[in-house]
């Protein structure tokens, strides 16, 4: 643009932008605009030599103040250590039953258990710790190695099936896949299963399988299929399945006999956080 | 309505030897194309007047700098740990303590309904007075005047300031000058450093505060309000009004012909002019033009010109006209709190009529009255104990293995009272409802919890139902939580898993 027009009302030059009619005065900025302007530029080059700022080859400029943000971290948690200190000896020191008995230290162990069941549990057991098939429910009154403190604690410890000398063992046989016994006995066993959890099952099936039952079965599972949480056995009277409950997932596990893994924490938990750990687990768990 | 003056007639000119006395004429007469394009603040050097207004002036000055002071210094016992000052707004306590109310952040609700009060309070009296707010009672007012009385100690009054200005520089107008924004600094940092004592217990903050130990916060905002109440009061003065207050705009809005405000009664005024001694008032106003109304403004306008956007209504131009008018042997109240109606009336040979019954009037009051009775029923049934359920979402529920379920609720329990509290809790609802805490091996009909004064506790409660009485999927109930007075409830579901049997 050439020539720069001006406005008659108000006698200042335009920027020859028009919209509709209406164009765009060339007013001068604000006098105390650039004063800010300036001001801030000002402000940068304190920032520059106080604060962290230019990036070099092998580091940064460090400023004068020696500000970091990771040297912040390491205090912030170092501060958090100290806070907990007090309550962090006291669980070193304590036993289970101890802890449960001082509300204070169960609601610090509770709230340790919390955060490293969601980080190291929640996987496999739910971060509501319900499970789900294959994976035990941790949240109802049914344990297939007990449900006390120490049980747990000791679960928690060596594992299940697991790579520790004392782990938790027990095998349920693959009575079919090993071929040890019929495809019809184990027919007539699920039957006689399903009658042990009260449902409705076929008379004659069950009257075959009793036999097979007490000679098969009945020393780990019980007579009367109570269960023995010494051996892992699961009681086969209660609503609870582990592999599911119905005919099939039954027969199945008859057949082929599955067995989860646990793994032993003993040596990726220190001892208090395993007690926390059992605290928090025993707290939410529906009793024993 | 008619224009009291006509504006957009050229003023008249001024007797020759005078000059535009108000600052808003001078700058009318420098104005014009070519004035540049900022406009130079013309100081304002206001006269000092004695009189009625001038009086409750200086009283309502002194009085809201006493509260302003001292307000944080008052002790008030409330027990175990909680701070004993009257007044405290506790930011990181997150509590706010007036006398015996303390209000916590979900009671945001009481200080909007208080600040909707102050409003409809303005409303009001602007409405019916016109400008009090901004004449008498004003922060900026307050401080500004306490500033000018300080600037006349070092300087004197008006004419003597004006002199001073235009003199050149000497030991004597230097010593004035750094002693009146020396004085000046300190007030500013004395109302900065009041400031901060209502955040923080008064008496420990001034000894951390001097001994550098004090919170940053602190020192900010002392800064802030030093460097505010300087500029503010000391250099900006009447442009705070004029051009940052929204204020004056809104006002417009309240007022009309019937509301009282500064008026120059120019029915009885005019024709103005000088005024010889032991002359005839005949055929002439009661004004003798002697300038005197506008040499007193703090705001630098001439009240003779109407009703105006800069005018605060704090009546110092009917004291010092009051005192002419008795000199020269005229009634008092030449300029006066009249309205506009009044005038127009008397000007027409009409008695003056009042009415402090309007319908803006009326609203307002009937707003205020609704509002404040609103007010005060929420604060007297306000409870110290208040209940928050929160049902777990994972697991929905837990089905134990004699087919009964329970579920796990979160409950808050908030103790607003002074006293630790023994809680029970129960559910109501369900009469074979059985309850226990996480961890506790003690399951019970309900559970006492104890909450210490001024806190929310979080309390666990796992329910547990018989598989029996689980008939539907959603099985109504309700948590009662008491303490030693009061009692709260809040309904909640116990989710039974009826729906999807596992």
């Amino acid at each position: 643009m050439s020539k720069r027009e001006t406005d008659e009302v108000t006698g200042v030059e335009t920027t020859g932008h028009e919209w509709d009619g209406i164009r765009e005065l060339d007013n001068p900025l604000p006098r105390w605009w650039l004063y800010v302007f300036y001001a801030g530029i000002a402000v940068a080059a304190v920032y520059w030599v106080l604060m962290p700022a230019w990036p070099g080859v092998s580091g940064y400029t460090k400023g004068m103040l020696g500000q970091s943000d990771r040297a912040d971290v390491v205090r912030e948690l170092q501060g958090l250590k100290q806070l907990r200190g007090a309550q962090a000896a006291k669980l070193q020191k304590a036993s289970l039953e101890e802890i449960e008995a001082d509300p204070e230290l169960q609601a610090y162990a509770q709230a340790i258990g919390q955060s490293v069941f969601g980080d190291n549990c929640a996987t496999c057991h739910g971060t509501g710790g319900v499970g789900t098939k294959g994976y035990a429910n941790l949240r109802d009154d049914v344990w297939l190695w007990g449900g006390s403190l120490s049980d747990i604690h000791r679960t928690i410890e060596v594992g299940i099936r697991s790579d520790h000398p004392q782990t938790r063992f027990s095998q349920m046989p693959a009575f079919g896949r090993d071929q040890m016994l019929t495809s019809a006995q184990i027919s007539d066993l699920t039957e006689y299963v399903v009658m042990l959890s009260r449902r409705k099952a076929d008379a004659a099936a069950v009257a075959r399988a009793a036999p097979t039952y007490a000679e098969q079965c009945a020393a780990c599972h019980g007579v009367e299929g109570l269960g023995d949480q010494t051996k892992g056995a699961p009681n086969l009277t209660d609503q609870e399945w582990l592999y599911g409950s119905s005919r099939d997932d039954i027969r199945g596990q008859i057949w082929a006999g599955k067995g989860g893994v646990m793994p032993s924490w003993k040596t990726r938990f220190d001892p208090e956080t395993l007690k926390a750990l059992a605290v928090y687990i025993h707290a939410n768990a529906g009793g024993q | 309505m008619t224009v009291v003056i006509d504006r957009t007639q050229p003023p008249k000119p001024a007797p020759a030897g005078k000059g535009p006395v108000s600052a808003a004429a001078r700058v009318r007469a420098a104005g014009g194309p070519g004035g540049g394009l900022y406009k130079p603040r013309t100081p304002i050097y206001p006269k000092l007047v004695h009189g009625r207004w001038r009086a409750i002036k200086w009283a309502v000055l002194i009085a809201t700098l006493v509260i302003y002071y001292v307000t944080p210094w008052i002790r008030w016992s409330r027990p175990g740990n909680l701070p004993d000052q009257a007044v405290l707004v506790d930011f990181a306590g997150r509590r706010f303590y007036v006398f015996d109310i303390q209000l916590w952040p979900q009671e945001v609700h009481f200080i909007t309904g208080l600040l909707v009060i102050a409003a409809l309070a303005l409303f009001l009296v602007t409405a019916l007075f016109g400008r009090l707010w901004c004449g008498y009672s004003c922060p900026q007012t307050v401080w500004t005047d306490l500033f000018i009385y300080v600037e006349r100690l070092f300087e004197g009054d008006r004419n003597a300031r004006m002199r001073l200005d235009t003199a050149p520089w000497s030991l004597s107008k230097a010593w004035r000058k750094v002693g009146k924004h020396a004085v000046w600094l300190g007030i500013a940092f004395a109302t900065g450093g009041a400031w901060i004592f209502y955040f923080h217990d008064a008496p420990s903050l001034l000894r951390d505060f001097w001994s550098g130990q004090g919170p940053t916060t602190g020192y900010v905002f002392c800064a802030l309000l030093t460097f505010t109440t300087y500029v503010f009061a000391g250099m900006m003065r009447e442009q705070v009004c004029v051009y940052m207050c929204p204020w004056p705009r809104i006002q417009g809005a309240m007022l009309d012909t019937h509301s009282l405000q500064v008026t120059y009664r120019h029915d009885r005024g005019e024709p103005r002019g000088a005024h010889k001694k032991g002359a005839d008032w005949a055929g002439r106003g009661d004004c003798v033009d002697c300038n005197q109304c506008v040499t007193a403004c703090p705001m630098g306008i001439d009240i003779r010109d109407g009703s105006q956007l800069e005018c605060i209504n704090c009546g110092l131009c009917i004291d010092a006209c009051d005192e002419v008018m008795i000199k020269v042997g005229r009634p008092a109240g030449l300029i006066a709190y009249d309205t506009d109606a009044a005038v127009e009336a008397r000007a027409a040979g009409r008695p003056a009529l009042y009415r402090l019954v309007r319908p803006r009037t009326v609203f307002y009051a009937l707003a205020l009255g609704a509002v404040s009775a609103l007010m005060i029923w929420g604060l007297s049934t306000r409870t110290t104990l208040d209940l928050h359920v929160t049902r777990d979402r994972n697991p929905v529920f837990v089905r134990l293995h004699d087919g009964a379920v329970r579920n796990g609720y979160t409950l808050k329990v908030a103790n607003r009272s002074f006293q630790s509290e023994q809680m029970t809790i129960a559910l109501k609802g369900q009469p074979a409802a059985v309850l226990k805490m996480p961890g506790s091996s003690e399951t019970a009909k309900a559970i006492t919890v104890e909450v210490p004064a001024n806190e929310v506790r979080a309390v666990r409660v796992f329910v547990t139902l018989p598989p029996q009485v689980l008939s539907a999927p959603n099985l109504p109930a309700t948590f009662v939580v008491r303490s030693s007075r009061e009692e709260a409830r809040t309904a909640t579901t116990f989710l039974s898993g009826a729906a999807n049997s596992q």
